[in-house]
């Protein structure tokens, strides 16, 4: 039988909730997987969410527009998310932050147009005594310097080459 | 970087052992004749809240360790987590006992998601070797621990927005009372704690309320651990007994010639270099080990600009207090960046951020305020009249 | 290790659902009252009691904003804060328990400053001019900043709008500058409706209050209730105004404008004009409507005992149809006056679309006879007619929208207007309602019944049918089965209602049911079981009680009413609504269905002409299937 991207996104999203509990405690765990594997929460996926917890969509939307990891934004495959609290501002983000606008092309809170990377800021992340310090999706890094901007992207990059072979991104709408 | 001497000088489980031997009231009244206090930075006594949720009658109760650490300047709970994981575990299972719960949780912070494989693992271990799971150490405690993984939140360091997490809703603090203790998780009596005092609950059950006294002052009991940032030589993780002065804290740091200490996060007061010699204790300057250092050439507006939109970026939005008191105060300092406050304003300004302090829901909301307040009672005159530099 | 999780629950936020320290139920038991002392004033209370319900008991006023009583406490705008000697931080009285001896102090100058602030902080961000308001002067917003004398914007006003005015649906408009984020619209969405169209949406200063990714509310899954409306504090939102175009057709010579009135409104709108709730002005109305431009003025009784006729047939032809000729047939059967209820079902059990009623709800279906029976009987081109309906209810401005109700060949109700435009209309001439002298409706639909007055109550609609029911079909008098034909067990404001009604006996089929039914023997010893459920929450629970396959899958009929209290506590009604006013709403009208001297549909004489003249293939005939009834659709709940 033929499945649309919708059918499989509902099925992965049925199957989640039977590992992680049909409830409202599972929400968050749910949206997270979900957030991670399609960078996106969509408006599809929270409905069958909200179908299958129990609830109405708009109270999952809610849920997902008040976590910053979650939000129901498009993100690229990289989110680098800079920390901008004073420690690391203390210590130089503000060149980071240039360096990374720079050498992607685009702004805070944007995504580069080939959906690759997002770059977003983050409140206190833990590394204040190493910083400026940045999370590439789960990864620390620390001490980044302007210079140090290019070889963390182009760490990413090549990731991203392995992995473009055999995942194939699901697109849907 | 610090060792944490008293932390490496436990004896693996020698708590969980002792605790083993000992019955629910006894293993809160060692707790309780310790003197520890909340290490989040609250500094509720932690064997009051154990006692009162061990009182209270349910079906069902929960440990839950606070490991959303996102206080700006903190780290330690990090690397107590890096490097003490099975003690914080231990702790856990301690309260578990002590309350009569069955279930512990660790809210993970979402930033912290690097650790939750070195954590999981942590976990299999303990049920590898009986320390979790059923009928732990041969005893009847059956206990285990879970790992919850926060979205990314400050407000949910605060106690029942955490629990407002874990049941799937927006981190939104609920009123109190009632508490956690009775209705927490679930409606369930709960007990939710820091990492540190969980790791500090294990040490004190293993070497005995007695030894955690030893340090310390007769209100803040025990030793604690600092994260220090900032401008300082020597920036890290250190453990200090507690009621050291500033003055003596930063001179291990690295950090004399600091014009400014902010103590307590964004949340805490930025206390001048007159008042140095103060001590960092519950009864005068509380913290929850953040400490950022601010050297002489640091601008202190820069500085609150920082904190306030951090505060404005992390209220949860719920009561207005916070949610436009916030938005007020940071407005505030763009007009004194531009140098367009008047002295009548900022004083209006104050008066707010003293109503933001009783009148807010949370703790969160309570603090908000400390840092602008505390930077314009001690730093007015290099906030006043500003030339702007960049228009 | 796998502990059961406790259920999770389901509604609004914990912290939305207000102090789990229940109040005790037994004050006299030991232990059960506890002693405070408000501004130095002793009492006792019992345990758990708020401190603002305590201080209400002695007279002190603690202001609210966020506090509403149909809804669950929050706790989010803080104007309650009082201090309790001990605490470091002010209390909101809404959502403190007292569960031991306390002091609470309730104008220190901690407290009046922070009350000011406040105040001062809401307007701050709160764009608008009261005298440009719908809400002036019924303002809670208004008043706090009157009581707490701001005379300048202390920390600003939005001199810009900051948000879009969601004019996207018939019922509802959301004006989010005048939002005070108070969420007692999205605890009355979620929490007492339990449909579920606004949230709260974004962090901190992002936070605002929207629907599924700020959709425009037409768009979204919305029942148009408007109880949302009535539980606002400010201007945030409000119905569909239709009052200009109501004017318009008034002033103009060419149109013909009829009105009907339902008999909600009329127990209601005294209140706008300084009565205490409760106190009905029907009749005075009557001249009110004259004297502002009315051509007609119809009672909506008479389209209610119509629908009893119709709706009661429909039940009895299923019951046929099951009991007599073994045909399966969809049961029970569901009322359909509610046009929110209506939608709720369209859009959360589509699958029971066949056991709603056919039967238009009384406002459409006076609006078809208008335009066609009274226009032919007027000679007047019905092309000319404006059909306005005074309802209680902002969903009937959808109702009237909804692009099948054309059944006349026009747009059978052209506006329907709410409680509060009405009487905005009425101010506006400066007509002084409750001292007008009474007159009566027009004819020829001016003779009522105590039947189709109760429908403004929740189990009014029922109670109606059955008096119907009991005299065409056991053949004995209601009176002989309750005192003064008051069937209390569907009355009263309990969520769900259940009756049983055995039918021991079976009386002779009328003349007007004849060609229908050749006796009444199939229902000889039936037992006809039925139902009553207001507020989408509770239909909830009986909709799902019926998937279930749970006794009320055994139910023959149901009524089911949108909104809490039924209509009389309908989302067009005056604001405040809270239980008591609800209460007395429902005393007013019980009070006039007990006035009447025809208190059952089927003694209607208007309504036996319509069937005798026009509609005469008697009811669910086949003019009445073309003008009288109506088809529904499957929205579900999951939109693009």
């Amino acid at each position: 039988m033929l499945m649309t991207e919708r059918d499989r996104l509902a099925q992965e999203i049925r199957t989640l909730a039977a590992r992680l509990g049909r409830n409202r405690t599972s929400l968050i765990p749910i949206l997270l997987e979900i957030k991670r594997k399609y960078h996106t929460i969509d408006s599809y996926a929270m409905q069958v969410i909200a179908d299958l917890l129990g609830i109405h969509p708009v109270e999952v939307n809610s849920v997902v527009s008040f976590y910053a990891f979650l939000g129901d934004r498009r993100q690229g495959r990289f989110v680098i998310r800079l920390c901008r609290t004073i420690s690391c501002d203390m210590q130089g983000k503000s060149r980071v932050k240039r360096q990374l606008e720079n050498d992607l092309g685009i702004g805070f809170g944007e995504t580069t147009p080939d959906g690759k990377f997002t770059l977003e800021y983050a409140n206190c992340m833990g590394m204040c005594d190493q910083g400026p310090a940045l999370l590439v999706n789960d990864r620390i890094y620390t001490r980044v310097t302007p210079e140090k901007v290019h070889e963390i992207l182009e760490e990413c990059r090549r990731v991203f080459g392995v992995h473009a072979a055999e995942t194939k991104e699901v697109v849907f709408k | 970087m610090s060792s944490l001497p008293t932390y490496t000088e436990q004896i693996p489980e020698a708590g969980l052992r002792a605790a083993m031997g000992m019955d629910r009231p006894g293993i809160i009244s060692a707790i309780g004749a310790s003197g520890l206090k909340g290490r989040g930075g609250a500094g509720f006594p932690t064997g009051v809240k154990w006692n009162f949720a061990a009182a209270a009658q349910a079906d069902q109760k929960f440990v839950i360790c606070n490991a959303d650490e996102g206080e700006p300047g903190t780290f330690k709970d990090r690397v107590i987590l890096q490097e003490h994981a099975d003690l914080v575990f231990e702790g856990m299972t301690i309260a578990g006992k002590a309350i009569g719960a069955h279930e512990g949780i660790l809210f993970l912070r979402g930033e912290y998601a690097y650790l939750r494989g070195h954590l999981e693992a942590a976990l299999a271990g303990r049920r590898d070797r009986n320390l979790l799971g059923r009928g732990i150490l041969g005893s009847n405690l059956d206990f285990d621990i879970r790992i919850f993984m926060g979205a990314g939140a400050y407000i949910c360091g605060e106690e029942t927005a955490l629990i407002e997490a874990l049941e799937g809703f927006r981190g939104e603090p609920r009123n109190r009372p009632p508490f956690p203790v009775n209705t927490g998780f679930m409606g369930r009596p709960s007990i939710v704690n820091n990492v540190e005092t969980l790791a500090w609950a294990a040490c004190i059950l293993g070497n005995g309320p007695e030894w955690f006294r030893s340090h310390g002052t007769e209100k803040s009991t025990g030793r604690k651990i600092f994260s220090v940032s900032g401008d300082c030589a020597r920036p890290g993780v250190y453990e200090f007994p507690m009621g050291l002065t500033v003055a003596e804290l930063l001179r291990e740091v690295g950090g004399e010639d600091a014009k400014a200490a902010q103590i307590g996060g964004a949340a805490g007061q930025c206390v001048p270099a007159k008042d140095f010699k103060r001590s960092i204790a519950f009864e005068d300057i509380p913290t929850g080990g953040s400490v950022i250092v601010l050297g002489p050439q640091r601008d202190m507006l820069d500085v609150l600009h920082n904190f306030l939109e951090f505060f404005v970026d992390e209220s949860c939005g719920q009561c207005a207090p916070c949610r436009l008191g916030t938005t007020k105060l940071l407005e505030g300092l763009d007009m004194l960046r531009k140098g367009t406050c008047s002295m009548a304003y900022l004083k209006e300004l104050c008066s707010l951020g003293e109503t933001m302090q009783v009148a807010s829901k949370c703790g969160l909301g309570q603090s908000s305020p400390n840092a602008f307040l505390s930077v314009v009672a001690n730093f007015r005159e290099e906030l006043m009249g500003r030339i702007p530099t960049h228009a | 290790m796998s502990t059961e999780l406790p259920e999770t629950p389901k509604r609004a936020p914990s912290s939305q659902q207000g102090q789990s320290v229940a109040v005790a139920e037994n004050p006299s038991a030991i232990g059960g009252t506890v002693s405070i002392s408000i501004d130095g004033q002793a009492l006792k209370v019992p345990l758990g009691t708020t401190i603002l319900d305590a201080a209400r008991r002695i007279g002190i006023t603690i202001p609210t904003l966020c506090h509403h009583p149909d809804l669950c406490v929050a706790g989010v705008c803080r104007i309650c804060s009082v201090e309790v000697e001990g605490q470091r931080t002010l209390q909101a009285a809404c959502a403190y328990p007292v569960t031991s001896p306390i002091k609470v102090l309730t104008h220190t100058r901690k407290v009046r400053m922070a009350r000011r602030h406040i105040v001062d902080l809401l307007l701050s961000d709160h764009y608008g001019h009261c005298y440009a308001c719908g809400r002036n002067n019924n303002c809670e917003l208004q008043a706090l900043a009157k009581e707490y004398g701001v005379d300048f914007f202390r920390f600003g006003h939005p001199e810009k709008p900051m948000h879009e005015i969601d004019l996207s649906s018939y019922s509802v408009v959301r004006d989010n500058n005048k939002c005070v984020l108070c969420r007692r619209c999205v605890r009355t969405c979620i929490d007492v409706q339990d449909v579920g169209t606004i949230e709260v949406l974004g962090r901190g200063r992002t936070s605002h209050v929207a629907t599924f990714l700020d959709k425009p509310l037409g768009s979204v899954v919305c029942i148009n209730c408007g109880q949302c409306i009535n539980r606002c504090p400010t201007g945030a939102l409000r119905a569909n105004d239709p009052t200009d175009e109501v004017w318009e057709a008034i002033h103009d010579p060419k149109k013909h404008v009829v009105i009907q009135t339902a008999p909600s409104p009329r127990a209601a709108i005294g209140e706008c004009f300084g009565q205490p709730a409760g106190t009905a002005l029907t009749f005075e109305l009557n001249t009110a409507l004259r004297m502002c431009g009315f051509d007609q003025v119809f009672d909506t009784n008479f389209s209610a005992d119509l629908t009893i006729m119709e709706e009661g047939t429909e039940l009895l032809l299923r019951l046929k149809k099951a009991l007599a000729d073994g045909e399966p047939a969809a049961f029970p059967q569901f009322t359909s006056c509610s046009p929110g209820w209506v939608k709720y079902l369209e859009h959360f059990y589509p699958e029971y679309i066949p056991n709603l009623s056919t039967a238009k709800s009384p406002q459409q279906m006076f609006g078809a006879v208008i335009k066609t029976y009274y226009a032919q009987k007027q000679g007047i081109d019905p092309r000319d007619i404006v059909t306005v309906a005074l309802m209680p209810c902002s969903a009937k401005k959808f109702e009237c929208n909804r692009p099948e109700m054309d059944d006349s060949g026009y747009k059978d109700v052209d506006y329907g207007l709410t409680t509060r435009e009405l009487a905005k209309m009425i101010s506006e001439t400066g007509i002084d309602l409750p001292r007008l002298a009474k007159s009566d409706f027009d004819a020829p639909f001016g003779t009522a019944t105590g039947s189709g007055v109760i429908f403004g109550a929740t189990g009014g609609v029922m109670e109606a049918a059955l008096r119907t029911v009991i005299e065409l079909v056991v053949g004995v008098k209601v009176e002989d089965l309750f005192e003064h034909a008051d069937i209390k067990p569907v009355r009263g404001f309990e969520g769900v209602k259940y009756a049983e009604l055995p039918i021991p006996k079976v009386g002779p089929v009328p003349a007007l049911l004849a060609p229908l039914f050749p006796s009444w023997d199939f229902l000889k010893g039936a037992i006809l079981k039925v139902a009553v459920a207001h507020g989408t929450a509770n239909a909830k629970a009986v909709m799902e009680d019926i998937k279930r396959g749970g006794p009320f899958s055994q139910c023959h009929f149901i009524e089911f009413m949108g909104c809490p209290g039924g209509c009389l506590g309908g989302g067009g009604q005056p604001i405040p609504t809270s239980p008591e006013i609800r209460k007395a709403r429902a005393g007013a009208i019980y009070a006039e269905d007990s006035a009447y001297a025809v208190r059952k549909s089927h003694e209607n004489p208007d309504v036996l002409k319509i069937y005798d003249e026009f509609l005469t293939e008697g009811p669910c005939g086949h003019r009445s299937h073309k003008l009288l009834h109506t088809h529904y659709t499957e929205r579900g709940r999951y939109i693009e």
